[in-house]
Order: structure tokens, then sequence, then C-alpha cells
């Protein structure tokens, strides 16, 4: 089966600080895949790297067959391969139907048009309010964004991102700063993702994570720790050494 | 707002943003009111109509694409001279000279567009600046084509569909400059309503989101731009053809902070916000700067400051937040 | 044939320290907190009507005026530092820019207040005044005074920053903020004194200014333009590209009105947009 996206021996420094070296992993089509990793490891830069926010100083990037490298941020989401922000990365004053018909307008080329109204375009706007229905936001999706809950913008966030048609998915953090009882219904929404899109995602919940992924990838310092099941990496004394070592707070338990 | 809003269909709120509300229509009824009321003040109020339609330029790539500019003067300065120069060397016919001015205005301003769009910040205000110092020069230096300091004399024009003329008292000058006004603004809210329009919202609010979203932002910039440098284009070249002159003063470091003043003042990002400010700007001027145009300026750094600090979204933002709260007090 | 060169060389590199000596606070500043500053020749403009005002009215000799001219364009810059400028540090450019140009604004309007829209007489002391002659090219006394002057101070200034704790303070502001925060530095308090300082010496370059382009209440604005140029072809926070682009600046602009005196001030700000388009960091900037 090939990969929806690999990476080959990709390295990143800024001056002396060495924040990737050689990494290298695959994910193969509708994976799921978990990112972990103590704070500072490096996973949000690695994101940073394959989306293009950063320039990786050497190493190859492969969406598909297609290696991605080159390309600047906005070509490689054409191709299929986004992200969400850790922090939301949001419109404050546009309402949530506004902002995702922006981004569906991006997607299918009609964003360059200034002679028609957006509501010219039904099937654009008919196929942003499906994607807000689709995670709950239906009735919030007339208010401007900074007024909405928190919760409801870390759901903008994917409904965003969603809106690109990906087929690579990059979630980083995607319950960040979201209390413990409102997140269920963002985990909801993850697991609920169409299997044609390949998920690789940065989180902190180990619950969600060893429930979730299929695999998952340790980041310590810069490089992959190990790449395994959710069983072989709990069962890894090196995983567990970085997260007791460090903090008590952050346990590798399943369940 | 929100119980109503949950019954409706995403199509109907859209189209209900786009809409002509009432307000609208009274102010655009209102702009006719000078032939009657003031028919003394029509000069003046065809030079309002004229600022209004550079604010409203000034808007589109401020207000709704945050770029911030130090050198918008230097479009409106080529329209001018180029419709000025037009009718001294005899092509005085005012629609086509006015085209001549939004092309001219339009080249240039697409040519700069490439460099704009690759900057941001301070960088991107000193660009900006330092290509509207460059074309003052430029103008200055030029004495045998632009008549330097000593403006540009012997515009004639010729009338209006060869049926209006020109007169001393601005009725045809007024009826000019707020039709093309009111046809410019026509584009400009269509703009602000399309897709291209939301994208430009979008840089404002987050220009970092924009490429994480598949979307071009260099290319919009560039666009808008070009847009907006017609539209100071075309009130150059309005305020060429009204006065039958152009003075260096047109593409001025003033004339870009005057605009800018303006349009903080009445409200960037709202279409109206340009209008409103330039009514305010240019009568308040007429009235009081007289004999003393220091002392005018001192009230408009004034005015700055206290805009700055107190009132963050301009007249109309503060009326709107106003009403907001009056509305739901009631 | 040579001597003219020299001469243009010297007037340049004269005008060049009167630049440095405008700009250097405004370049620190900017580098600290990315403020945009646009009312920072209206400090310099204080300066010189301090000295005016010390000299003529009241009959200061010009080496006693000029301390003042200093002191008091610090004080009253600390005081829009204190009460307007902190409240938008971490507001938008746009914002900046309006405020300090609508302050920039009322600074001139004021001074058309209370001196007139002429130009300011000084009289120089008669030591400062006339040339002296070396192989045939001649030297304004003022000239090389304004340059012994600028070159001490940017000697004072890079020792302050290099070798006093107070100098490694501000360093790191610029550096990296938050990690200066991080050390325990006051930043806030930093910046106020290096604001107070670079104003100061806006009003010190304000003073000295006068005897070489004349004071009026436009000063605030025009040489803003030149100020920005410099700071921003020099690169934020940099002493030493401020330094370098004001003789930069200061040559060309001086050659230019020598050699082709039709193109005006168009030379200058070509260099600098295509610097700029070269560089958008500037020369010596490290973003």
């Amino acid at each position: 089966m090939s990969a929806a996206l690999a990476t080959r021996g990709l390295d990143k420094r800024f001056g002396s600080l060495v924040v990737a070296r050689g990494i290298e992993f695959s994910l193969p089509l509708g994976a799921r895949y978990a990112l972990i990793g103590p704070n500072g490891a490096g996973k949000t830069t690695l994101i940073n790297l394959m989306t293009g926010m950063l320039r990786p100083d050497a190493g190859e990037i492969l969406l598909g067959d297609e290696p991605i490298a080159a390309l600047p941020p906005e070509r490689r989401v054409a191709r299929g391969l986004v992200r969400t922000f850790q922090i939301n990365t949001l419109f404050p004053h546009l309402t949530p139907l506004e902002a995702v018909t922006l981004a569906v307008c991006e997607r299918e080329g009609v964003a360059r048009t200034w002679w028609r109204r957006v509501s010219a375009y039904s099937g654009v706007v008919d196929e942003a309010h499906a994607i807000l229905s689709s995670l709950m936001l239906g009735a919030d999706c007339y208010r401007p964004t900074r007024e909405l809950p928190y919760g409801r913008q870390r759901l903008l966030e994917i409904a965003l991102a969603l809106a690109t048609r990906p087929k690579v998915l990059l979630l980083d953090e995607p319950a960040a700063g979201v209390p413990r009882d409102e997140s269920a219904e963002l985990f909801a929404a993850i697991a609920n993702l169409s299997r044609d899109i390949t998920v690789l995602f940065i989180e902190h919940d180990m619950n969600f994570v060893f429930r979730f992924a299929s695999r998952i990838i340790v980041m310590v310092g810069g490089r992959i720790l190990l790449e395994g099941t959710p069983e072989e990496v709990s069962a890894d004394p090196r995983v567990r050494e970085v997260y007791l070592g460090k903090s008590h707070r952050t346990g590798v338990h399943h369940g | 707002m929100t119980a109503a809003a949950a019954a409706t269909s995403p199509h109907a709120w859209l189209q209900a943003q786009a809409r002509w509300n009432r307000t609208e229509i009274a102010f655009w009824l209102a702009t006719l009111l000078p032939f009657w009321l003031f028919p003394d003040y029509l000069v003046l109020a065809s030079q309002i109509a004229i600022t209004a339609l550079f604010a409203l330029s000034l808007d589109l790539i401020l207000g709704y694409a945050g770029i911030v500019s130090l050198g918008h003067a230097a479009f409106f300065g080529l329209g001018a001279y180029t419709a000025g120069l037009a009718a001294k060397y005899g092509w005085g016919e005012p629609l086509t000279g006015l085209m001549l001015g939004a092309l001219a205005a339009g080249i240039v301003g697409y040519a700069a567009s490439f460099i704009i769009a690759r900057f941001r910040h301070l960088a991107l205000i000193m660009i900006t600046l330092g290509m509207g110092l460059l074309l003052a020069e430029l103008a200055n230096s030029l004495h045998w084509l632009t008549g330097g300091t000593d403006g540009l004399q012997g515009v004639k024009m010729w009338p209006i569909f060869n049926k209006f003329r020109f007169d001393l008292y601005g009725t045809t000058a007024y009826s000019y400059s707020l039709i093309v006004l009111f046809l410019c603004f026509l584009v400009a809210r269509r703009i602000i309503n399309s897709p291209f329009g939301l994208s430009l919202r979008g840089i404002r609010e987050n220009p970092l989101r924009m490429p994480a979203l598949g979307a071009s932002s260099r290319a919009h910039l560039r666009k808008i731009y070009t847009i907006s440098a017609v539209l100071a284009g075309i009130a150059g070249a309005l305020l060429a053809q009204t006065t039958e002159t152009v003075s260096l003063e047109v593409l001025g470091f003033q004339r870009s902070a005057d605009v800018l003043v303006i349009l903080i003042l009445g409200g960037a990002g709202r279409l109206y916000g340009g209008l409103v400010g330039a009514i305010i700007f240019m009568v308040a001027r007429d009235q009081f700067s007289g004999n003393t145009p220091q002392f005018w300026y001192f009230w408009i750094g004034a005015l700055l400051i206290a805009v700055v600090m107190f009132l963050p979204n301009g007249i109309l933002g503060g009326l709107a937040k106003l009403s907001s709260a009056w509305r739901s007090r009631a | 044939m040579i001597a003219p060169v020299i001469g243009v060389l010297f007037d340049g590199f004269a005008y060049g320290m009167l630049l440095f000596l405008l700009s250097v606070g405004l370049s620190v500043t900017l580098g600290m907190m990315n403020f945009v500053n646009l009312a920072h020749c209206a400090f310099a403009m204080l300066g010189g009507y301090v000295t005016v005002t010390l000299m003529n009215r009241l009959g200061w000799p010009f080496f006693a005026s000029l301390p003042f001219a200093f002191l008091l364009a610090a004080l009253v810059s600390v005081v829009f530092e204190r009460t307007l400028y902190r409240r938008l540090y971490r507001a938008s450019e746009l914002d900046q820019v309006l405020l300090t140009i609508g302050l920039a604004f009322v600074s001139v309007a004021a001074a058309a207040y209370v001196y007139g829209t002429v130009q300011q007489p000084v009289q120089m002391p008669s030591y400062l005044r006339g040339s002296v002659t070396v192989l045939g090219v001649s030297f304004g006394v003022y000239r090389l005074f304004l340059i012994g002057t600028a070159l001490a101070i940017t000697l004072l200034l890079v020792g302050a920053l290099e070798y006093t704790r107070f100098g490694a303070q501000v360093r790191a502001a610029v550096d990296n903020q938050r990690m200066a925060r991080g050390l325990g530095i006051n930043v806030e308090g930093a910046f106020a004194f290096t604001f107070a300082l670079g104003s100061g010496l806006a009003g010190l370059g304000g003073g000295l200014a006068i005897d070489i382009v004349g004071l009026d209440p436009s000063f605030a604005f025009t040489y803003l333009i030149y100020v920005l140029i410099v700071v921003s072809v020099g690169g934020l926070g940099s002493i030493g590209g401020s330094f370098a682009a004001a003789t930069l600046i200061g040559i060309s602009d001086v050659a230019g009105k020598y050699y082709v005196p039709e193109l005006g001030a168009f030379l200058i700000y070509l260099v600098m947009i295509v610097l700029l388009m070269w560089r958008p960091a500037g020369l010596f900037g490290r973003r």
C-alpha cells in the first residue's frame, strides 16, 4: 500500500538548537496516527515543516508520490495536505458561515471573482453550511467567531480545515485548552472524520490517543524515539521514562 | 437577532448581509440635498464627493485588506495629471479623460502591487511613503510637463456629452462627481460582497490562516491594490477636470495623510466610513481653517489622538456600538 | 578636480552625522518595542526651539543651550511615553502611526503658534564660524564640530551599550523581549529610559541642525522622512546600521543636490526603495 504522506531525513535547526533531526515516517492511506512527546519535543515544528510554514534544512516530504518540500504552503493545501492550529487561528470578526464559505470559495477557485455576490454561489454556501452542521456548528454559524465559546471555536478550526477537502489532515492539539468535560464533542467530531482522510494528530489526552490511534509516533528532542502500536508504546520503558521522569501529570496509561 | 437568524437559511442570511438598508438609501438621497439647500456650496460639495471617492479607494486596501499606505496620493496625483495633461494637450472630453486617468493609475498601481504584496509592517509603510515622495519629486522635477510648483495651467474641459458645460457654480461639477462616486461605490460594494471581498476580509482578520486554507494572499492583495489605484486615479482625474487645474499638492504627503485621517475618522473597514469622514473633514476645514491652516492641523492632530485612544473604530464604529448597546437595553 | 569631491564628501558626512543623531534613538526604540514613532522628529524640533529660545530671548551661549535641548526633549518625550505611547505597545502599527502623526501635527501647530512659520535665525559663536583650508580644500568649522560631537556620542553610546550592565539589558530587550522579561529585566523601565535618551539625542540634533538646515515648524515632517529612511535602511535596533545608513544617505543627498540638482530628493527615495526591496529588514537588520 502506498503512503499518503511520508518524510525522508527531515532536518531543521535554529542556530545551535536542533528542532528536527532525521525525521522519517510514513502514513498509510486512511491511517489514524498520533504524534506524542513532551513539550518542546518538536511536534508543532514538524507540522510546520510538513505544511511549508518552515523550510527544512534537508530532507524530502512526499504527498502521495509527489515531492512537495519546495512548494509554498498554499500549494500544499491545494494538493490536500492541511493542518489545524494549536492556538486558535481564526477570523474573529467573520461568522463561521463566512469563514467556511471563504475556505470553500478558495478551494473552488471562485475567490478571485469580484463581480458576483457570494450568495450567488449557492452550491458553495450549501457545502459550507453542511460542513458546519456536521460539526454541530449549524446554530452558531451566524454569530461573529470571537463571540463563540472556546470549544466551538476549536470545532471551527476543524471545519475550516475540512472545507479545503483534505487528503491528509494534521491536527495540532485539537482539544488544547478545552475543559475536559467539553472535549468529548471534539473527540467525537474527530472520530467521525471520513476514512478517506488520513489523519495525524498531536494530543496530550492519552485516553483519546490510545482509543483512537492505530499507531503512535513518539518524539523527543527533535527525533523520533519510536513508532509502534499503542500497546508497544505503552510497554516501552523509554517512553515511560520520558513521560514519568519529567512529570507524573501525564501518565502513559491505557484507560 | 440570534432567534431570527436560527430560523433563516444560510442563503437568506448572506443575502441579507448584502441588501440595501434604509439608512443607506436615505444617505444617497441626502447627497442630492445640496442642489436645493446649499446651491452656493456646490463647488465644495463636488470636492467632498471627490475626497470621498479617494477615501473609499483607501478603504478598500486599508480597511478591507489591511495594507497601511502613507503614499496613496501617488495614484490620486497620477489620475489628476493624466486627465489634466490630456485636456491641456487637446483632448478635453471628460469621460474618456476620466478613463485615461484611471488607466494610468491602474497601470502604475498594478506594477507597484508586486512590491506592495511582498511587505508588511514598517517596511510596507516606508515603501508606500517612499513611492509617494518619489512621484511627488518626479512631478516637481518634470517642470516642463507638469508646470512644477506653478501647477498645470491651461486645462480646458469640453462639456460632458457635448451638452453639460462646467459652470462657475459647480452644478455640473457636483452632478458629475456625485454620479461617478456613486458608480464607483456600487463597484466597491459589489467587491465587498463578492467571494473576493470575503477573502480580503480574511486577509485583514488573519493573514496567517489564509495560506493554510490554500489561499494565495499575494494575488488577492495585488488585485485589490490595483483596483484601489484605479479608483484613486478616477478621484484625481475628477479633481483635475472639475477645477481645470492640477497643482503639485495632489501628490503631496499631506494629501496621503489627510485621506488617512478622513478614513480613520469615519471608520475604516466599513464602506461608508470614508464617505462620512470626507463630509465631516471637508465641511469642518471649509468652516474653520480659513486664515490659519496650521491651527486646523492642531485640531486634526488632537482628533487623531482622541480617535486612537477613545474611538478605535471611528465615528461609524462608535455609532454602531452605541446603537447596539441601546438596542440590547430596549 | 579632487577638491570639490572631497568637499562634497565632507559636507555629506557632516550632514550624515546630523541625520545619525536625529535617528539613532528611533532606531533603538523601534528595535526594542516595534513602536512606529512618527513624532520622533517633533522631539528634535523641540530641541531646536529650546536652543533658539535660550540663545535669542535669554542670551545664553550656544554651548549652554545644547544640554537643555537634550534634557527638555528627553523629559517631554518620557511624559508622552508614560501617558500615551505605552498604551499602544500591543496595538496595530496603524494605531501607532495615527497617534504619532497626530502628535506631530499638534507639535507643528504649536510651534507655528508660538514662533510663527518663519525660519528661526541663530547667531553661532565666532569660533564656530568660518572654515579652515587644508591642501586647498576648505572645511567648515561648524561641520567639523558637528562631526566631532557625533563621533564622540557614537563612541559613548556603543561603549555604554557594550560595557555597562544597563546596555546589556537593552541589548537583551532588543534581541528577544520575551526572554529578557524571563530573565527578570525590567523591559518597560529600560524602554522608557532608552526612549528618553533617544529623544534627547534627537533634541540635541535639533539644536545642532539649525545652523545647517534651519528651523521652522515643518521640521517635524521634513526630517522625519530622512530619519525614517535612515532607520529602515540601517535596520531596526542597530547603532552601527544607523551610522552607516546615515553616512550613506547624507553623502548621497549632498552629492545628488550638488551634481544633479534637477533631480532634487528623487535620488534618495529611489535609493531607499531599491535598498528596501533588496533587504526589507535594512542593511544591518537581522529579521
